[in-house]
């Protein structure tokens, strides 16, 4: 595109405001690149910033007696006998187990999967293989719509009209618990699902249902054994991408939860995340503190999870498009 | 399979498919019409233009309208510059199959999974606790002056969180100017700079611009974020320095909806709230779907 900009054939015989202006392209073209490293910086001061925080854990010898490895992820005799999982940071003695953050993390996320993957991803296929055209073009803009929406409005509407409903139908003895915050997630998570899947479904080449019908499948038969199984990797993705969503999602689960650090499996208990936790406790929190670096610590974990599941969602969806345009052509 | 059962299973999934597509559609609508019905009543213009009252059991919600629209003007003006020419280094200077290229892409698609939360901590640690008190240390400071949450930490901590955004829609942006008028223009003689400049950023304007929008309208709603960075629980005045904190429309439904010492009685005026963020966000969106149609109804009719 360039190349008769960027080598001259006679170079000195260049005039002065001709090298001016190659030297300014130059400079344009060094700072352009100099942006470029911002994304890069940025994940990596976020993980140098964050990281800096929670070593104070391992650095300050009251800290590591405070809240030891040991003490984090192995049982307690809390107060004495009986081993037990307890978080709670600001107590006298204080009790720093991240056990039951995992807990309610895992069940509000499994919750919501439970929900959002189902809807997400029929919808999907519904949208890429059965709807009419003008269907499809509707149902698109409604569910990035329903992406727009703020995560604090999805637990505001959780909290405040889906909690009684839920507490109703289920028979719960508590209004907020651990499946209303699974609940309210798949709200949010549902777009993340819906999006991918539907691009990961429409990618599939056309030649592919054209040969399936031709051999006398029907519609269904050819978006069930043909269309579906060519577009697995990126509808893995899709999941996995929601469920890194999950995971990390704060406000609605902040709301919705209870925010107790009971252990239990029962959906009808309250049940406190990893997120929700850094979100509750940061504000009231002494600078410098084992409790404040113990919440940075929680954060280091969320980023390191998300950044797997990120890794492995980009490499499942690069790997239909290669699967798909390599076998096309 | 004999032809009635297959006819019979591939009905019975074609309808089940529909039946997700319609329960996702159902819930939007009953989050909006539930929003709308119990909130529309309370939208006044003393609503919009006062500052809350009696303990935030009545009055307006002027100051967290301000606030948000000043976090997301600066986040704004912070996120753009840098976020449109990482695009354009990724479209029109990369050499092709360039490596340093890849691990910004892999960059950005990271952040953009990064949680919101986790951006807070990092708004925390580096903002105001390692660039603020580096400032008020090299300035000489007395008293913390930069090291505390304020509206310039938490507008830049949205900056980074929506970096992302901007960079993938800006990429698509420059993807859809032809080819043809970047090699027309530098056969006419004009160098790379002055292409970028004259051509090829005019013509991807209004995918840059829905770019902005988007940026701001996720920005306008996040609330983790800026939960210790700058969001304050209550403050009648406007924020007036870059160091001050400010009220939040996100930050005021999470603050109302679960510390009120009387839910029933803010209810109305949480559902006035809420009708605003929604709309806030659902306009900038629309604006977003308006500007990228029209850019492809055009695009559609020069080919």
């Amino acid at each position: 595109m360039e190349q008769g900009l960027s080598q001259p054939l006679v170079a000195p015989s260049l005039s002065p405001a001709a090298r001016r202006r190659q030297l300014r392209e130059k400079v344009i073209a060094g700072l352009i690149t100099l942006m470029a490293f911002t994304g890069i910086a940025a994940l990596i001061l976020i993980i140098i910033f964050v990281a800096k925080e929670a070593l104070g854990l391992f650095m300050d010898a009251e800290a590591r007696h405070e809240a030891s490895l040991s003490k984090m992820f192995l049982a307690q005799d809390v107060p004495v006998g009986r081993p037990a999982f307890r978080w709670q940071p600001v107590s006298k003695v204080p009790k720093v187990s991240m056990i039951p953050l995992f807990v309610g993390t895992l069940k509000t996320t499994v919750v919501s999967m439970m929900v959002a993957v189902p809807l997400g991803v029929f919808g999907a296929l519904f949208a890429a293989e059965f709807a009419p055209r003008r269907l499809r073009e509707l149902l698109k803009p409604v569910i990035e719509l329903l992406a727009g929406i703020p995560s604090v409005v999805l637990g505001f509407f959780a909290l405040m009209v889906m909690s009684t409903v839920v507490k109703d139908v289920f028979h719960f003895d508590r209004p907020l618990n651990a499946m209303l915050a699974g609940l309210g997630l798949a709200l949010a998570i549902v777009p993340v699902i819906f999006t991918v899947s539907e691009d990961a479904l429409t990618a599939v080449p056309r030649s592919y249902r054209e040969a399936s019908l031709a051999l006398g499948a029907t519609p269904w038969e050819t978006a069930w054994k043909v269309v579906l199984p060519a577009a697995a990797p990126g509808i893995l993705a899709a999941c996995v991408l929601g469920f890194g969503r999950a995971i990390g999602e704060t406000m609605i689960v902040l709301m919705a939860s209870g925010n107790a650090d009971v252990i239990s499996w029962s959906l009808g208990d309250s049940a406190r995340s990893l997120s929700a936790t850094i979100a509750a406790e940061m504000g009231e929190v002494v600078v410098g503190s084992p409790h404040y670096s113990l919440l940075f610590f929680i954060g280091v974990q969320l980023f390191l999870f998300t950044f797997v599941l990120n890794m492995l969602a980009s490499t499942w969806t690069r790997r239909v498009v290669r699967k798909l345009t390599g076998g096309a052509a | 399979m004999k032809p009635g059962t297959r006819r019979a299973v591939g009905l019975a999934l074609t309808s089940l498919t529909a039946l997700a597509a319609f329960v996702i559609v159902a819930v939007l609508a009953i989050i909006l019409f539930n929003i709308a019905e119990n909130g529309a009543a309370g939208v006044t213009w003393t609503f919009l233009t006062q500052p809350p009252e009696d303990g935030m059991m009545g009055g307006g919600i002027f100051p967290a309208i301000f606030g948000t629209a000043a976090l997301t003007l600066l986040m704004t003006v912070a996120v753009m510059p840098v976020g449109v020419l990482t695009a354009v280094y990724l479209h029109e200077y990369a050499p092709p199959n360039s490596l340093f290229a890849r691990i910004v892409r892999v960059a950005v698609v990271n952040l953009a999974g990064v949680p919101s939360i986790v951006f807070g901590l990092f708004g925390l640690g580096f903002f105001i606790l390692f660039v603020g008190q580096g400032m008020d240390r090299a300035l000489g400071h007395e008293e913390m002056y930069w090291a505390q949450p304020g509206l310039l930490w938490a507008s830049l901590t949205l900056a980074v969180l929506t970096l992302p955004v901007v960079i993938v829609s800006t990429e698509e942006a420059l993807r859809a100017v032809p080819m043809d008028h970047r090699t027309a223009s530098l056969a006419l003689g004009a160098t790379q700079s002055q292409t970028l400049a004259r051509v090829v950023l005019p013509g991807a304007l209004p995918g840059i611009l829905t770019g902005a929008v988007l940026a701001i309208s996720r920005g306008a709603g996040e609330v983790a974020p800026i939960l210790f960075t700058g969001a304050a629980y209550f403050l009648p005045d406007l924020p007036t320095h870059l160091n001050s904190q400010f009220m939040h429309l996100g930050y005021h439904t999470y603050v109302m909806a679960t510390q009120s010492p009387d839910v029933e009685a803010t209810r109305p005026l949480l559902y006035s709230t809420v009708l605003v963020l929604l709309l806030l966000t659902f306009a900038l969106n629309l604006v977003a779907v308006i500007i990228r149609t029209r850019t492809r109804r055009k695009a559609a009719g020069a080919h």
